[in-house]
């Protein structure tokens, strides 16, 4: 049995007096802390050997798929290969040894590094200045629409309410509006999930602090009329904010600086291939145009000369977003990821990922309708309308295809094409893993049509299968504590 | 090329399947005008190169381990067990994807349920959620939590809560018909009840505290969440996790809401991130916490299961009425703090606890004897208290950099009355010879 059974929490398979740690045992001070400030009752934590608690992790690690392990064809989140030597570099003591609050002559290192990757993002995106603050894609939204606020409010334009977000963007975009106190306005799209611009002029006015686009779109299609969008924002007195969770096209290719965007966020998790880590740590660094710079949080490194240093803080700054500087471990290691691209490898990246979702999309349209008929950049998306009617759902097919050893595309998104399977190759996966994919699908679609009951309760090899998420939102069970307070419960129920 | 398997002739046979002749085909939608964009970046360097490279930069940094450190003020150089770093560099793991199909989700979800646990027991509170970005963001959601809750608009904040913390939950409520107010510190570090009581009026949603707090000092919190209570406001707390196995965590005080830094369990202290945001609180606010949180089921064979649950507070479902738009959040931190506090144990995180005080303790009775500095030896504190230089603390400062010391962080830039004061912090990381080294530098000042 390769995968193991167990599916006990560390606490089940704790003892009393064991223990996973050997620290120092003498007392230099006889200082006792005072009674009254003290601990009352002691945290029930495990007590476990140092092999037992490895174990546990290990076989929990193997109950994951993962990019080093699976193929990930999730639209707009780019699981992308990790390449090692990123690890290697975050690892390094001379960087992950650094206290933030040492004095700038003894990090000169760490921000020539910081300041060469903002650099880096300027080029790529074309945009003037940076901030590596924001921990993910969510809070450099955040960071970005605050600059957005305060930029308006710089200008004694008080008027500015309302945001507009088309109906195909991410979940992000409208909760990060509407928390800056912005009111959402949604905005059509096309059938190939473009900014329709018909129903875009009817709510534009000059009441919009600024619209957020992802370009390409969710669909995969990058919106023509970008230019003339952006042209008519502007002359509205709008500022344009770009989401960049689906860069991974664009490198080298057309930066949203030129096409007229003012503010973007790049997610270094997706392009520029730092690990998810199981839902983070991101990192979101935000760019924008000259007028946007004296918004930006501080601190920002400054050159000056051959040395490195910390700016001032600027009076019109939009503040902190988080303690520090960013998520540092996040940025070496898209620092290291472009010191090997260079700026040939930008563009091949960019290609692959092109050439790997038309390939993929043109197997399998055949197989299941595509969204949008046409070439796609990153990624496109299959609508599984037709199969609704036998009882099986997107989601259906997502967790079928875990069984052929595939992690699922992004399912019910976006949400203007119903039945919605999104599907994001990424340039590092081979022909060979795709063609796999494509029989995979094959399969499925077979079955749908010959027992479709059969996708309805896949999966079938994994250790847990449909786990009800009704039952867990309705008696929500969080903790161990839970849990054993739970079985008192229904112990004393059968008593 | 790097990390893409095509050959140039997979690369042709790849365009010929798809039916087009270049690359350019494909990208027609793309105005001509924003076409081959100026990108300026460096040549391609080998991977070899890469290390050469970070190595020479490296050169240029001071590490912790280089010289001897006494700096803390919300990032803490402990201990890390190397068992704890091999199970977090699990590839399993950090390659791995948000766990929203479960079935392929087993291992992180179980760590994040373990990880809830183990931070609701540390808190005394009883419901986490799976993390947030950084101790700084994640008190300002709390506060956020707060005025929502109370649908009140004014926030009390102790002005011993680290400084940048403050500076962020200003950030979060710039532009919001919500303002913060501050109560101060005694003389001693410990907070200004007079200051915090009249500042206690019935417009306040929630107070802020740090325990310890920025100067290191344990508050004693007695009596205080019966106050914020009864005036209708919830009770915020924030602080280093690991003091909380020796002195009263946040739930002892009656505290709502646990939001603060975990970078002290298991992390680097990595030039101030990837860190770890707490978030953890009651019972009664459980459908308020922002952010992913891991729940126990069943699965459709009765088996015991774990899921993303209460999802509908969140942004990928709800949109503009979320409860948060966090997204991403620091999953693989979460995972190394659970690592490390399991191989901890029930003895071990008490025990480090203890050595924490030990280490600080011994460090303060000894600079007491110097003719130079002054402490306070009365107060309560975790693993680091504040130390004031008859001389210019630049000037001491620059001296012991000269030994490879870093004495500590300078309070004056961010408490401009603490002139020439200094908070030091000495963890189980140090020994008695590097303690006694340090006090001898600073004897011979």
């Amino acid at each position: 049995m390769l995968i193991s059974r167990d599916d006990r929490l560390s606490f089940e398979k704790s003892s009393p007096g064991r223990r996973g740690v050997i620290l120092p045992r003498e007392k230099f001070s006889r200082a006792e802390p005072p009674a009254a400030l003290r601990r009352q009752s002691p945290p029930l934590f495990p007590e476990m050997s140092e092999l037992d608690i490895v174990r546990h992790f290990l076989n929990l690690s193997r109950k994951n798929f993962s990019v080093d392990t699976h193929f990930y064809p999730l639209g707009s989140c780019t699981m992308k290969y990790n390449p090692k030597i990123n690890e290697w570099v975050a690892r390094q003591e001379k960087f992950a040894g650094l206290h933030p609050l040492q004095p700038d002559g003894t990090v000169q290192g760490m921000m020539e590094l910081l300041w060469d990757l903002e650099e880096s993002l300027k080029s790529i995106t074309g945009m003037d200045r940076f901030t590596l603050q924001p921990a993910a894609g969510a809070h450099g939204e955040l960071t970005g629409i605050m600059l957005v606020r305060a930029y308006h409010e710089s200008r004694g334009d008080a008027k500015r309410t309302k945001v507009l977000v088309p109906d195909s963007s991410h979940g992000t975009n409208p909760a990060t509006a509407s928390l800056v106190g912005y009111r959402v306005v949604e905005v059509k799209s096309d059938a190939r999930g473009r900014i329709d611009l018909e129903s875009f002029k009817s709510v534009l006015d000059d009441h919009v602090a600024c619209l957020m686009l992802t370009n390409p779109n969710t669909l995969g299609v990058f919106d023509e009329n970008i230019l003339e969008i952006a042209k008519l924002v502007h002359s509205h007195g709008g500022l344009l904010y770009y989401d960049g969770a689906n860069l991974n096209p664009l490198l080298g290719i057309a930066r949203p600086g030129d096409m007229g965007f003012d503010v973007v966020h790049v997610n270094l998790h997706k392009t520029f291939s730092t690990p998810h880590g199981g839902g983070g740590p991101g990192s979101g660094p935000v760019g924008v145009k000259r007028h946007l710079i004296p918004f930006l949080p501080y601190p920002l490194v400054e050159k000056k000369g051959d040395r490195y240093g910390w700016a001032e803080k600027s009076k019109t700054s939009i503040g902190r977003v988080k303690a520090f500087y960013g998520n540092i471990g996040v940025i070496l290691r898209a620092w290291a990821y472009l010191k090997v691209l260079g700026k040939e490898g930008l563009l091949r990246v960019s290609e692959g990922a092109i050439l790997n979702a038309n390939y993929l999309r043109l197997k399998l349209r055949d197989v299941f309708p595509v969204a949008v008929e046409g070439p796609c950049l990153h990624e496109f998306v299959l609508t599984l309308k037709h199969a609704a009617a036998r009882g099986v759902h997107a989601g259906d097919v997502g967790k079928r295809l875990l069984d052929f050893g595939f992690h699922a595309p992004t399912v019910h998104f976006p949400l203007v094409v119903s039945e919605a399977l999104m599907i994001e190759p990424t340039e590092t996966e081979s022909r060979e893993t795709l063609d796999l994919f494509v029989e995979a699908m094959k399969r499925i679609a077979s079955e749908i049509e010959t027992e479709p009951e059969k996708v309805r309760n896949a999966p079938y090899t994994l250790p847990v299968r449909r786990p009800n998420d009704v039952l867990a939102a309705r008696k929500p069970l969080l903790t161990y504590r839970d849990l054993l307070r739970e079985k008192t419960v229904a112990a004393e129920t059968a008593a | 090329m790097p990390y893409i398997p095509h050959t140039d002739r997979e690369r042709k046979a790849i365009l010929k399947e798809i039916g087009v002749s270049s690359l350019e085909d494909l990208i027609g939608s793309i105005p001509a005008s924003l076409r081959e964009p100026k990108t300026a970046v460096s040549p391609a360097l080998s991977e070899l190169e890469v290390q050469k490279r970070i190595q020479f930069l490296g050169l240029k940094n001071l590490a912790v381990s280089d010289v001897l450190s006494f700096l803390g003020a919300g990032s803490y150089d402990h201990y890390i067990p190397p068992a704890v770093q091999e199970v977090a560099a699990r590839q399993e793991f950090s390659t791995a994807y948000t766990p929203y199909q479960p079935e392929a989700s087993q291992g992180t979800l179980q760590v994040i349920f373990e990880y809830q646990s183990l931070m609701a027991e540390l808190m005394g509170l009883s419901a986490s959620n799976a993390s947030h970005y950084d101790g700084a963001t994640s008190l300002a959601e709390a506060v956020i939590v707060a005025l929502k809750h109370t649908d009140r608009k004014k926030i009390l904040i102790a002005r011993s809560l680290h400084p940048h913390y403050r500076e962020v939950i200003g950030t979060y409520l710039n532009g919001s018909p919500c303002h913060i107010e501050t109560f101060g510190f005694a003389r001693g570090g410990d907070f200004d009840r007079e200051d915090f009581e009249k500042k206690l009026t019935p417009e306040v949603a929630g107070v802020v505290f740090q325990t310890p707090n920025f100067l290191g000092i344990v508050e004693d919190l007695s009596g205080i969440a019966d106050r914020v209570h009864a005036n209708g406001s919830l009770m915020i707390l924030s602080g280093h996790p690991l003091s909380y196995a020796l002195y009263r965590p946040p739930g002892e005080w009656g505290a709502d809401i646990a939001a603060g830094e975990g970078q002290p369990l298991g992390m680097p202290v990595s030039f101030g991130g990837p860190y770890l945001g707490y978030f953890v609180t009651t019972q009664a606010l459980l459908r308020k916490i922002p952010g992913r949180i891991a729940g126990a089921t069943e699965d459709a064979d009765g088996k015991r299961a774990f899921c993303l649950t209460l999802q509908a507070r969140e942004q990928h479902i709800r949109r503009e009425r979320a409860a948060s738009n966090i997204c991403s959040n620091q999953a693989l931190c979460a995972l190394t703090a659970c690592a490390y506090m399991t191989f901890l144990g029930k003895q071990g995180i008490l025990e480090v606890a203890e050595l924490n005080f030990d280490r600080a303790s011994y460090l303060r009775e000894r600079i007491s004897k110097l003719g130079g500095f002054e402490v306070d030896l009365t107060a309560p504190i975790f693993n680091e208290f504040r130390v004031k230089s008859r001389k210019p603390f630049p000037q001491i400062e620059k001296r012991l950099m000269e030994g490879g010391i870093f004495p500590g962080v300078a309070l004056e830039p961010f408490y401009p009355e603490l002139k020439d004061e200094f908070l030091v912090c000495a963890t189980e990381t140090k020994t008695r010879e590097e303690l006694d080294r340090f006090v001898e530098a600073l004897s011979r000042c």
